[in-house]
């Protein structure tokens, strides 16, 4: 068996603001397989972003990671400096953003944004890099890339963007990609294009993908493993079958159950009680006790991360018991 | 394009028209000119023919139109005091005041964009604050105090830099300048200096609140995430986006620069023709104020139309609005 592409290990990232220390990320472990796609799934402000960041080294003042260990190919990232930083970022270890209407710089034409990635981590001449930069174009499927690539970026649609930041964050063949929420600020019809876009150029050059979503259709259809944060830390993880279907941890559950469709018709949605904690003031235990139905004494001190048969690793000491499993 | 620079054009235009009737209505009012032109002891024959002689003895509308007519042709009379044409005197001169208008710009450039750049990347660094408390004092001292500080510091007690006038000019493609040479820029630097720090303050927290805003800007990240170099970032990313809102407030400012270099030119003894509209409204010189108050419109007009263009060819997303409309 391969080794992983990236090991994250009890990685902490904490923020230290005037109003406190807020633990948005707080001691999270995983690892991506190469060309494995992991969907990172968990509600907002669960530290999602804030752990993609982390991984990029894209982590600014006042926050840091004060603890843990990010290892890309077996070399360890954490404590870098930036220039050393910067070798890694768009060569082996890529990553798309949310919103494709702010990504691309607004004042410069695609060929310059997309001809620098290229000459920043190789010395290649303009026509080598420009040629280069056509071809990613024209592998994510835009028309006329050679035309195209004279335009500026309110020349392209929000779908048409975010097939253009894919190019670019494909134009070394990267090791790993993090997308982060790529596709939820774009209509249904072009996010489902993209989807499959993305799952066949990864599959392809042989990239593993840690797909960032609050969507668990999206997961259901895209990732091998699932990985679910809940206020900084993950709840569950393990393959997305056996998450999705026979969810251990409370949160997952409530968080199934919540979800149009997954449910008979005419019946109530599940709803999970409460709202989401503030990061600044977590309670010691079980981040989720407070809202939780399954929550006994046990819970006020923190659960270690237990493994179960299948392979997953989820935090509680109650899990929902499973039932109805046929080998 | 062109569509949108001949709009600009035809508004330029009617601007100018407005000037013409403004200037003509406003010097009329301000008194009458006779008085600074006949001795003291004129008899009352004397006066009334330098009146006929003037035409101030015709109805105001006559008088305009007579003014339009010469407007038109270029040709604003001749001076009261000189004796000599307005338009001309205003001309000769003009030159040494553009000269100090562009040093105080590219002044202003070359010191606002570095010091807004890192204070607005590096907001919590000491330094920052510095610059930030200095552009206060930019704001708020008076440019003649400066002017005459800057002079006592440099001129009189250490000596480096003389006090008044302009250096030696070479012509060049038909300019006059002093900008090519040592003695040239010692004279200009401390007139382009006191002149400028208003402008230098501007470019400063223009920039820096530019750069702040920009550097939260997903594109930022986004570059970062793309491996590029701080240098590429800042200086290419960064600073293109920035320069929109600095080329346009500058280009606007540069007329007031003209306009404001009546004080510094007073100070330094500068010859140009702030210091010469200084004497003539001292003295209403009618003809010599109304071809200055002309020329400096025209000035202004030009360079809003230099400024829309240069705009709509920093951002691409005007260009298209541009087309579109
Ligand atoms: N620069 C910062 N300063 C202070 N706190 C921050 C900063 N960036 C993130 N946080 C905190 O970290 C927490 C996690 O943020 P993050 O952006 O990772 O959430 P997310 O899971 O990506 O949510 P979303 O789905 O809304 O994108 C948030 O509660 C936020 O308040
Ligand atoms: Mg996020």
């Amino acid at each position: 068996m391969s080794s992983p592409v990236l090991v994250v290990d009890n990685l902490a990232t904490h923020f230290f603001t005037r109003d406190g220390v807020v633990k948005s990320v707080d001691g999270i472990s995983f690892n991506v397989m190469p060309g494995e796609v992991l969907g990172l799934v968990g509600e907002s402000g669960s530290g999602k972003s804030v752990t993609g960041f982390s991984i990029m080294g894209l982590i600014d003042p006042p926050g840091k990671i004060v603890s843990g260990s990010i290892r890309l190919n077996g070399e360890e990232l954490v404590g870098r400096d930036d220039a050393s930083m910067r070798k890694v970022r768009g060569k082996s270890l890529a990553m798309i953003f949310q919103d494709p209407m702010m990504t691309l710089n607004p004042v410069l034409r695609i060929d310059t944004q997309m001809m620098e990635a290229v000459q920043a981590h190789e010395a290649v001449s303009d026509k080598a890099a420009r040629a280069r930069s056509a071809a990613a174009l024209a592998m994510v499927g835009i028309p006329a890339p050679e035309e195209r690539l004279s335009a500026y970026p309110h020349q392209f649609s929000g779908g048409m963007r975010q097939r253009v930041a894919i190019a670019i964050a494909l134009l070394h063949r990267p090791a790993l990609i993090i997308a982060d929420e790529p596709t939820t600020a774009l209509d249904v019809t072009i996010q489902s294009q993209i989807l499959s876009e993305v799952q066949r150029l990864c599959a392809e050059s042989g990239t593993a993908l840690v797909w960032i979503t609050h969507d668990l259709a999206v997961v259901a259809g895209l990732a091998d493993r699932v990985a679910v944060m809940y206020a900084g830390r993950i709840a569950e993880q393990g393959r997305v079958d056996d998450v999705l279907d026979r969810p251990l941890h409370p949160y997952t559950h409530g968080l199934i159950g919540s979800v149009p469709g997954a449910h008979l018709e005419g019946t109530r949605l599940h709803q999970i009680r409460g709202s989401t904690p503030s990061l600044g003031q977590l309670p010691p235990g079980c981040a989720f006790e407070p809202r939780c139905d399954r929550a006994g004494p046990a819970c006020s001190t923190m659960p270690v991360i237990s493994q179960a048969s299948d392979g997953r690793a989820y935090r509680c000491f109650n899990p929902v018991p499973q039932q109805g499993v046929t080998a | 394009m062109l569509a949108f620079i001949i709009r600009r054009i035809s508004q330029a235009f009617f601007v100018v028209v407005a000037m013409v009737v403004l200037v003509f209505f406003g010097t009329y009012v301000i008194g009458d000119p006779v008085w600074m032109m006949v001795p003291g002891d004129a008899t009352q024959e004397q006066i009334e023919a330098v009146r006929r002689d003037f035409g101030f003895d015709q109805p105001v509308y006559v008088q305009f139109f007579k003014f339009l007519g010469d407007v038109l042709h270029g040709e604003f009379g001749r001076s009261y005091v000189h004796g000599s044409s307005a338009i001309n005197l205003i001309l000769d001169r003009m030159p040494a005041t553009l000269e100090l208008a562009l040093a105080a710009l590219i002044l202003a450039v070359l010191i606002g964009i570095p010091l807004g750049l890192f204070a607005g990347l590096k907001p919590d660094h000491p330094a920052s604050r510095s610059i930030m408390a200095v552009s206060i004092l930019g704001f708020s001292l008076p440019t003649f105090w400066v002017g005459l500080m800057l002079i006592m510091l440099f001129s009189v007690m250490l000596g480096w830099l003389p006090a008044t006038g302009r250096g030696p000019v070479v012509s060049i493609f038909g300019l006059e300048t002093s900008m090519l040479s040592l003695e040239g820029w010692r004279h200009l630097f401390l007139p382009a200096i006191n002149l400028a720090l208003l402008k230098i303050s501007l470019v400063i927290r223009l920039t820096r609140s530019g750069a702040r805003e920009a550097a939260l800007q997903d594109y930022v990240k986004f570059a970062r995430a793309k491996g590029l170099s701080q240098q590429r970032i800042v200086g290419v990313h960064i600073l293109k986006n920035i320069l929109i809102p600095i080329v346009t407030v500058l280009g606007l400012e540069f007329g007031s620069l003209v306009a404001f270099s009546v004080v510094t030119e007073t100070i330094f003894a500068w010859p140009g023709m702030g210091k010469l509209l200084l004497e003539a409204i001292q003295r209403l010189d009618r003809p010599l104020i109304v071809a200055y108050v002309m020329v400096v419109v025209l000035l202004f007009v030009t360079i809003n139309l230099i400024v829309d263009i240069l705009y709509s060819a920093l951002d691409p997303r005007v260009r298209l609005t541009g087309t579109q409309s």
